[in-house]
């Protein structure tokens, strides 16, 4: 219960830290949810407009690819971005570039696979008709991103809510810097290590109302959907 | 008017999405001023310090490297890892400098060619700490070998590090010196921090091997008490190690040295030596020219 209050007291009280710590994260997690939805959302519209051999195990492996964990997808970057890797030059390891890059190699199957069922439950009939339309592939991917737009919203907000609670690839990418890379998530892992958890509660909530926050935004963009 | 609800909610959505940006962005640069203000600043001022979790935890480097910061513009990056993970970063040139404790693997690490230029920078000690009635009866042992074996014959439980921690590798090397190999249910290898052993530890009311520093910061949460500590072969030196700058051109290999150099002046000596811990120096200065 007193650890209850302090938490309480480190949010209201603007302790400096704890808020830099929080922004942080919502920084990174807006980066990665942007690099995940610039290739995710098309991904999803060609999978649904595609007609392709193999197009169900495309998409059984954008499922699959999903329920990989964070630590799996962390390790594997790191062999990529590591200075003896083949991407080491670009500096990306312990540093911004590389949470962001991680958090949206995690977060781009769930785009992907979020905008191709979401836009299902268009008319099915849409891509036909835009196809004796005699519209090009390029216009119909573009219409269909229009046309589904709720549905690709709120791929972007489960996408954001996904890297925003993740600590598997923010702690090995970005190795929980101070004044650098540590986030909310990692902030917890090492305050909970400690025993010190007023900060980690007090983050737990924070954590706790994005997540509200985001199911909130994204109930609103289903009901405009319909 | 159904459209123009659907659009207007819409539009709430965007906008809310867009002051969650600009507020972020807004801390963010708040948060830039926060970092520590970097002087004349040297041509690559990021070092990255692999390191363990006994410097980073205890407040040690919390302490010191704001006094760095100001003597020489460096800001370090403190990647705080056990002290084989720390090394492992070292040989893959993740990091320009290391400051580790487990003397055996930072002499192969030496030896590969993977540092170039190591130093003494100070030590501390381990320490048995266990349940405040000491159940194994560790208390008077004669030296650590003793001890250990009185704790494998008790059946009481031994969290260990697990991990190749600087710890853990002292805790190993003990065993050994018993004549013991530790197996079995009292034997549990937590894969685990030191802070995290402790409070296991502290769980299954049994014992672990921690270093001083750690321990005493943790002390208000634990009801552990020391029960051995003394022997000399406990003694926990830590070493600074520069990485090859030749492995890899990224390497920050000037603000490496000059940590390495700033950490084992009269001034860096000095700054160790005057932090404290409830009183108490935690980590004494051993640096010889």
């Amino acid at each position: 219960m007193e650890s209850l209050l302090e938490a309480v007291s480190l949010l209201v009280g603007g302790d400096r830290e704890t808020w830099w710590t929080i922004a942080t994260s919502v920084r990174f997690s807006l980066w990665s949810t942007v690099f995940a939805v610039i290739p995710g959302v098309p991904l999803g519209a060609a999978l649904f407009l595609g007609r392709f051999k193999g197009k169900r195990a495309a998409v059984a492996l954008v499922n699959a690819v999903m329920a990989v964990p964070t630590v799996v997808v962390g390790l594997f970057v790191y062999s990529f971005i590591s200075r003896s890797g083949p991407l080491g030059s670009l500096g990306l390891l312990y540093a911004p570039g590389g949470v962001v890059l991680g958090q949206a190699l995690l977060a781009f199957p769930l785009v992907a696979s979020m905008s191709y069922t979401g836009l299902q439950k268009l008319d099915p009939r849409y891509g036909e008709t835009l196809l004796t339309l005699g519209a090009g592939p390029w216009r119909r991917l573009a219409a269909i991103i229009r046309e589904g737009r709720y549905v690709i919203t709120q791929a972007m907000l489960a996408a954001f809510g996904r890297v925003a609670g993740e600590v598997g690839v923010s702690m090995m990418l970005g190795g929980n810097i101070r004044w650098y890379t540590r986030t909310m998530t990692t902030t917890i892992a090492l305050d909970a290590s400690k025993g010190e958890f007023e900060r980690a509660l007090s983050l737990g909530f924070v954590l706790l109302a994005l997540a509200l926050l985001v199911n909130f935004l994204s109930h609103l963009a289903v009901r405009d959907g319909r | 008017m159904r459209l123009i609800a659907k659009r207007d909610a819409f539009r709430a959505a965007a906008v809310c999405a867009a002051l969650l940006a600009a507020s972020a962005q807004a801390f963010a640069l708040g948060g830039k001023e926060a970092a520590p203000a970097s002087r004349p600043a040297p041509a690559n001022p990021r070092v990255r310090l692999a390191t363990t979790t006994s410097t980073e935890n205890s407040g040690l480097l919390s302490y010191l490297l704001p006094f760095f910061a100001e003597d020489t513009g460096y800001t370090v990056d403190v990647v705080a890892v056990g002290t084989g993970a720390a090394l492992k970063l070292g040989e893959n040139a993740d990091a320009d400098v290391l400051l580790v404790h487990a003397r055996a693997l930072e002499d192969a690490f030496m030896a590969a060619g993977h540092g170039a230029e190591r130093r003494d920078v100070m030590y501390n000690d381990f320490i048995v700490i266990g349940p405040a009635g000491d159940p194994a009866g560790l208390k008077g042992s004669a030296d650590a070998k003793a001890a250990f074996a009185r704790l494998a014959a008790s059946g009481a439980s031994f969290v260990s590090r697990g991990d190749k921690s600087g710890t853990h590798v002292k805790e190993l090397d003990t065993w050994k010196a018993a004549g013991i190999a530790p197996s079995g249910a009292w034997y549990k290898e937590a894969g685990q921090g030191m802070e995290q052993c402790i409070i296991m530890a502290e769980g299954l009311q049994g014992y672990t091997l921690s270093d001083r520093a750690t321990y005493v910061a943790l002390k208000d949460k634990t009801s552990l008490a020391i029960l051995f500590d003394g022997d000399p072969v406990l003694f926990n030196p830590y070493g600074v190690i520069t990485v090859a700058p030749s492995k890899n051109p990224a390497i920050n290999a000037d603000g490496a040295k000059a940590f390495l150099d700033w950490l084992t002046s009269e001034r860096g000596q000095g700054l160790i030596a005057s932090f404290k811990l409830e009183g108490q120096t935690m980590f004494f200065p051993n640096y010889k020219p």
